[in-house]
């Protein structure tokens, strides 16, 4: 398997746990670098937890998450505090439920995301008072880059548009370009398409594509919509109550008995007999 | 009535339909709202505490009085509940109609934008020509005391406001502790100045890193808490400064206070009538409303200090990431920026304007005690803050003139003796306007007096954004 040999994520016996609940139980599996990994479950599967693993809003209970980046650096996940995971680390993701700067405009929600380079830039706040051109200058390459995402995502026309105003799958997408702006080698998606149409849902794949294509980022991807998760990714983890299921290529994943079974809630044995009823 | 609009036809079916039954809700509703009346009129109204010749406490019955008020609310209340509900249900239908024609023509911008950008510069002019205006006004320089010095009373607040907008309006951190870094600051200025013999000018910059030191230290342990339980710690803060004030009577002279603090001096030369004074190197006659006048424009300078920082800060990086830690913590630290430090950053900042504010309210009064540095003056600051609508310069300015000029205003209400009769003092009714004037603010302008927010950067033209969409943080 492609993933076993240059994972970028290879995650190692992940547990977490609310008190007397197993969110994740015992958890492995590597992402390939450079991939569209999808991560599917039914509801309350635990798929939601293991991104908060990752992206440092939980502390896993056990296990370890390794991530190595081109040049060999190597980070242990579960040991950085939350903003380095972003920002050395170079882990990006998205929310299930959206979570944009409401009252900042399009354009100021990527500024945002580009926070600590502009820090930098701006000698902590010292220089940047004075307004010196050294400043200047990296505030417009951020503007570039900001209007570079826009453009990609179609929101050039709506740039000074409070965030909050956008229509829902607008939102989605600024928050990919948000997340984007960070420039990130793992970009963490969680139910990216969840609430777009036919069409929005479309231009995703399109997006994911060309992320992962042209900017050297690998995609860990959470999604129900099937038509999505089989059309772009290239490796699928599935997971039920907190524990992997299955783990392979879509065609593998799609007919393996035991990912049938979780998603429609029935016993192993029953599979085809069910199968049968539903006319699968 | 078929209105085309789905909320108008929600609207007319939760009218109460009949009148009948309109009329005994309404005659129920009034009998009630008479007996609460009543109930709270036998403690407060119905007696008097009276002094008799031979100078005994009795009581003076006023049922009368009981009556009256009574009947008032008894009516006042039928024909709210018979008429008002009526005509609150039109405006509502007329105002969701007139939202619905504004959303799909392009936002106009409205009157109160145009005001307000008209609002900036009078504002400075005003306060620039304020000892003058106030000079003319009151016909002669000693007369115009009074304003000058209610001018360094308002102008000390807009900073304290805009101070405390860094934290609240900026951050959304609830602090109701301000006062005690204005605490800090001052008893800075008054200790460094009476045992080491240090000038204003070097204490100033020193009261503010002073106090923003202790905003680092306060922040530490208390910004990992959020909303409600930080409004708590800070509030807490500001007890604790002040009853050390009171305490440590060693260092700070305990509630006495420390009194003959070194007036200010123009950069080094003192006001004083002798040689080598103010007045004599500038050849003019003595007089003490130099110094005054002096402070009204180093309280403007520092008021607009604070104001230019501010401005400036929101642009760079940094206010930003305040303002995006308003609107959502948890995208920010997603996007790897350092939520402890960035509120630690505001914290202090906004600590050191409340600071250098604190020196130089201890300058101008020469005295400081710690009964200056009470949770009302937190409260009013933060008033100040809420009432301009969060995060906002101008609104926070406006405030501070009503909050602060307001009450005083009410003072030279005289006239009205002629209304009410010679014992009637507006000034006793101050607190009662004051409520009065909130439960205004909630009803019609929840938000302050300008809610909208402007963008710090644009690629077009820059629009405000809606307070509705804004968040006002929650820790
Ligand atoms: N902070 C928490 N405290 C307690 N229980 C939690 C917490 N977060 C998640 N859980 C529980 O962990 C389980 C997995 O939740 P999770 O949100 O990861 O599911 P999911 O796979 O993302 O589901 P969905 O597809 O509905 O988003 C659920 O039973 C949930 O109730
Ligand atoms: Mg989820």
């Amino acid at each position: 398997m492609r993933w076993l040999d240059d994972p970028i994520l290879d995650m190692q016996h992940l547990t977490m746990r609310f008190g007397g609940l197993v969110a994740v139980n015992d958890l492995s599996f590597k992402a390939a670098r450079g991939d569209i990994t999808a991560l599917i479950g039914p509801n309350g599967a635990g798929k939601t937890t293991v991104f908060n693993c990752i992206t440092g809003f939980y502390k896993p209970t056990e296990g370890m998450l390794s991530l190595r980046h081109v040049d060999g650096a190597s980070f242990l996940l579960e040991r950085l505090p939350g903003h380095s995971i972003a920002w050395k680390a170079k882990v990006a993701r998205t929310f299930q439920n959206i979570r944009l700067f409401s009252g900042m405009t399009v354009l100021e929600n990527l500024l945002v995301a580009q926070h600590n380079p502009l820090m930098i830039a701006s000698g902590f706040t010292f220089l940047g008072v004075l307004g010196l051109p050294s400043y200047t200058k990296a505030e417009r390459a951020a503007m570039d880059k900001a209007k570079y995402w826009l453009d990609k995502t179609g929101l050039l026309a709506r740039a000074d548009d409070p965030a909050g105003d956008l229509p829902y799958g607008a939102q989605r997408r600024l928050e990919i370009a948000r997340a984007m702006c960070t420039e990130p080698v793992l970009l963490c998606l969680d139910e990216p398409a969840a609430g777009l149409n036919p069409r929005e849902s479309h231009e995703l794949n399109e997006l994911l594509l060309s992320v992962r294509k042209d900017h050297a980022t690998s995609i860990l991807l959470i999604e129900h919509d099937m038509s999505v998760v089989m059309e772009i990714s290239d490796h699928v983890v599935v997971l039920d109550y907190g524990t992997k299921i299955a783990d392979g290529t879509p065609a593998e994943v799609k007919h393996d008995q035991k990912v049938i079974a979780a998603y429609l809630g029935v016993d192993d044995r029953d599979v085809e007999k069910v199968e049968a009823e539903v006319g699968v | 009535m078929n209105a085309p609009q789905p909320t108008t036809a929600t609207m007319t079916q939760q009218r109460p339909a009949p009148a009948n039954g309109d009329f005994t809700t309404a005659l129920k509703d009034a009998g009630l709202a008479t007996l609460v009346t009543f109930g709270l009129s036998i403690p407060i109204l119905s007696f008097r505490t009276d002094q008799s010749q031979a100078n005994e406490l009795y009581l003076r019955p006023r049922w009368g009085l009981v009556l009256v008020a009574c009947a008032l609310v008894f009516a006042l209340r039928f024909v709210l509940r018979l008429y008002g509900v009526r005509w609150a249900a039109a405006r509502q239908v007329a105002r969701s109609r007139k939202e619905a024609i504004r959303t799909t023509t392009e936002k106009p911008r409205g009157l109160a934008h145009r005001l307000l950008a008209l609002a900036v510069p009078v504002f400075l002019g005003v306060a620039l020509a304020f000892p003058l205006l106030s000079y003319f006004a009151a016909g002669g320089l000693t007369e115009s005391r009074y304003w000058v010095d209610l001018g360094i009373l308002i102008l000390t607040y807009v900073m304290l406001g805009w101070g405390l907008n860094i934290v609240v309006g900026l951050a959304g951190l609830l602090d109701l502790g301000y006062v005690a870094f204005y605490a800090v600051g001052a008893y800075s200025y008054a200790l460094l100045s009476t045992t080491f013999g240090l000038s204003f000018w070097i204490c100033l910059p020193v009261a503010g890193i002073l106090a923003a030191f202790w905003g680092i230290l306060l922040g530490f342990p208390v910004l990992r808490l959020r909303g409600d339980y930080l409004a708590i710690v800070t509030l807490a803060f500001g007890e604790i400064i002040r009853l050390v004030l009171i305490n440590w009577v060693e260092l700070t002279n305990g509630g006495a206070g420390i009194t003959s603090i070194p007036r200010v001096s123009f950069f080094g030369v003192p006001f004083t009538n002798e040689e080598g004074g103010f007045a004599s190197l500038f050849g003019l006659e003595f007089s003490p409303m130099h110094r005054v006048i002096f402070l009204y424009y180093l309280i403007l300078g520092l008021a607009l200090l604070t104001n230019f920082v501010t401005l400036r800060l929101r642009r760079l990086p940094v206010g930003r990431a305040w303002e995006a830690l308003r609107e959502d913590e948890i995208a920010c630290r997603s996007l790897g920026i350092n939520t402890r430090n960035t509120k630690l950053t505001a914290f202090a900042l906004g600590a050191m304007f409340g600071g250098i504010a604190g020196s130089f309210f201890a300058v101008r009064q020469g005295f400081v005690s710690p009964e200056s540095f009470n949770f009302l003056e937190s409260a009013t600051i933060l008033a100040i803050v809420v009432l301009g609508g969060m995060g906002s310069q101008v609104g926070v300015a406006v405030a501070a003139v009503l909050m602060v000029g307001g009450p005083e205003m009410l003072r030279n209400l005289g006239f009205l003796k002629a209304v009410f009769g010679e014992g009637f003092d507006p000034n006793e009714y101050r607190l009662l306007l004051f409520g009065l004037a909130m439960v205004a603010m909630m009803v019609w302008r929840p938000r302050g007096l300008i809610s909208h927010r402007e963008p710090s950067v644009a690629l077009g033209v820059r629009k405000a954004i809606s307070g509705a969409l804004v968040k006002e943080g929650h820790g």
